[in-house]
């Protein structure tokens, strides 16, 4: 492809293939949807349904996919299927609690920071500036061990990191909006600052918000699972999908579906939640 | 004092060479970003020490267990160092830390002795180098590639299969990525091990076989998003009016693509690495931990586990002085490669 011709058309050939690059975009979205939907409807329904107690040894190590045991039993002998439609609970309970307490301190300091500015501005940023210049994980394990062993201080480390996200992202929308003539309106009036941050600034960073929480909450999926994984969040005998993993991992040869099945619906959760929400981040679906 | 007097006026019209490299915005601009780096480090440093000393259960009783007499317990603090005020023991850390000392583990002391971080993180530490240097290398060829492939054709069927291919890895978790390989090549194949345990003090590289699948999780999950960036860089530089120009001056379409486009879109792409980089960092935690690979990652969650305080906070100062030597290395070689962001730096 050389010389002139090429480039006109190649032109036209891009708004050309861009406008049928959304139809197998919407189908990816579609399935998704679904595919997020059965996992939910599973995590809910999947104890009720459970066939046995996920945490009784019922045959040996290992047994391999039956008539008795769908999925066979894992490396305690315990019914493998039980425990998949079980450990799903934790996982997503913990990153919404984790989302939604990163999303009020962000929030709040996100706001505050655009708003007033000055040092309060100075000091939140720093301080986000070296929260978000390290690796998420480390920061989460070496804050998780300081506040102490247990899911509340990994939920509460795993939020603190992402209100630092939130934070920003929120800051930027915020200063936008105050120097918007309603804003100095309200200033002009007399409004306190806090009403003017709700009832004028809020409401209209909220688009930014929405288009914001799908990724928020996968990245806590992610972080929560991964640290389940590493054997220093749920301890046993719970089962947690990311736990089931680091658990099973040795008997790989002998019954692979112990760690396939809890690694196949922990990955499609991540793969739909990120679909759905890149495409409400496009255009708000 | 040599400071003022530099600054005093030389003698007329003469301009000294050390007040030539004051005005230069790019010495200017690296001292600002070295300065930024260290004050965020000392930061760091202030934050990971006031964590690892809160850690429930001082490190003293932590060695002795919980029925250990009040006397045994003072005897070992002020062993361990934990007698003295907070701010003191931060500067001994720090003094340490400097000098290369980075402290005794506290695994050491309940065993009677006294045992150096540096002596159990020497070998894990080598260790992590070489993984992340054998898996950095492929990312960045495999990502450029994907990228220019996928701008050039950009949304024909190339292009979504690429971006199909390495988006969908990318948004799963390191580990069942990892999981999904083990099942694939070690169980079903056979062809791989599926666990990756170096002897200690051996060299990695003498065991390739064992390297096979950590590299090839840790460019599943970081390939699709650097491509994705590439390709945005290279969208871009193709739209432009120079490769619009240097196309209608004739030139072959090869060229355009890798002396017009690729060298504009390789600034952007830097920042790229240098986020993977780092992400290799956090994602080599996981990853080591999944094969038992002896890096630096498996020995932090392992320090994290029996909540050895001295060592964690030791080593992820360590870890903290990678990435951020990393970001300020990234930023100046974007600098030495745009000339156009020299000026605009100062």
């Amino acid at each position: 492809m050389t010389g002139v011709a090429a480039v006109p058309s190649r032109v036209m050939l891009r708004k050309l293939t861009s406008r049928r690059l959304r139809r197998p975009k919407s189908w990816a979205t579609a399935i998704a949807v679904v595919v997020l939907g059965s996992i939910i409807g599973l995590v809910i329904f999947g104890p009720m349904i459970a066939p046995y107690d996920p945490n009784t040894t019922l045959g040996s190590t290992y047994m391999q996919s039956s008539k008795e045991f769908l999925l066979g039993t894992d490396a305690l002998g315990r019914d493998v299927t039980s425990r998949v439609l079980t450990g799903g609970q934790t996982v997503l309970m913990y990153a919404a609690v984790a989302t939604v307490l990163a999303y009020i301190a962000g929030l709040a300091l996100g706001m505050l920071a655009g708003f007033v500015r000055g040092s309060v501005d100075n000091v939140v940023m720093r301080i986000v500036d070296v929260l978000l210049a390290f690796p998420t994980l480390v920061f989460v394990l070496l804050l998780a061990a300081a506040f102490g062993r247990g899911m509340p201080s990994i939920v509460f480390a795993t939020a603190l990191i992402q209100a630092t996200a939130v934070a920003r992202i929120i800051r930027t929308a915020t200063l936008e909006q105050s120097v918007r003539g309603f804003v100095e309106a309200a200033v002009a009036r007399g409004e306190r600052t806090h009403t003017v941050l709700i009832r004028e600034i809020l409401p209209n960073i909220a688009p930014t918000l929405a288009a914001d929480v799908g990724l928020r909450f996968t990245w806590s999926v992610l972080l929560l699972a991964s640290v389940n994984f590493l054997g220093l969040g749920l301890q046993p005998p719970t089962a947690d999908w990311g736990l089931m993993i680091s658990e099973n991992r040795g008997g790989m040869d002998l019954n692979p579906l112990a760690v396939l099945a809890p690694a196949a619906i922990l990955g499609a959760l991540t793969v739909s939640i990120n679909v759905i929400s890149d495409a409400w981040a496009d255009k708000g679906i | 004092m040599t400071v003022t007097s530099l600054e005093q006026a030389p003698p007329s019209g003469v301009i000294t060479t050390r007040q030539k490299l004051r005005r230069s915005p790019l010495v200017r601009f690296v001292a600002g970003r070295v300065f930024a780096g260290v004050v965020t480090l000392f930061a760091l440093s202030l934050l990971v020490f006031l964590a690892c000393s809160v850690i429930p259960g001082d490190a003293a009783s932590q060695v002795l267990g919980k029925h250990a007499s009040g006397e045994a317990l003072e005897h070992m603090r002020a062993l361990m160092g934990l007698d003295r005020p907070v701010w003191e023991r931060y500067g001994a850390w720090m003094t340490g830390f400097l000098h290369g000392d980075l402290g005794n583990t506290v695994g050491g002391y309940s065993s009677g002795t006294e045992i150096s971080v540096w002596s159990q993180v020497k070998g894990p530490l080598n260790n992590s180098l070489v993984l992340g240097l054998v898996a950095f290398v492929p990312i960045v060829g495999v990502s450029l590639l994907f990228g220019t492939l996928s701008a050039v054709r950009s949304g024909k069927w190339v292009d979504q299969l690429i971006s199909v291919l390495t988006l969908v890895p990318a948004a799963l978790p390191e580990f069942v990525v990892g999981a999904l390989l083990i099942a694939l090549c070690a169980s079903w194949l056979d062809v791989l091990p599926a666990v990756s345990l170096i002897p200690p003090g051996q060299n990695p590289l003498l065991t390739p076989e064992l390297l096979v699948l950590p590299v090839l999780t840790l460019i599943a999950v970081t390939v699709g998003p650097a491509s994705r960036m590439i390709r945005a860089g290279m969208v871009e530089a193709l739209r432009s009016d120079w490769v619009l120009a240097a196309r209608l001056n004739g030139v072959a379409e090869r060229r355009v693509l890798t002396g017009y486009a690729l060298r504009n879109a390789l600034a952007p792409s830097i920042q790229v690495f240098a986020l993977i980089a780092q992400y290799l960092i956090g994602g080599l935690i996981v990853v080591e931990y999944l094969y038992g690979y002896p890096g630096i990652g498996k020995e932090l969650v392992e320090a994290l586990a029996i909540r050895d305080s001295i060592e964690v906070q030791s080593v992820t100062m360590l870890l903290a002085i990678v990435v951020i030597a990393t970001t300020v290395l990234a930023d100046l070689l974007v600098m030495l490669v745009v000339p156009k962001l020299r000026t605009e730096a100062a």
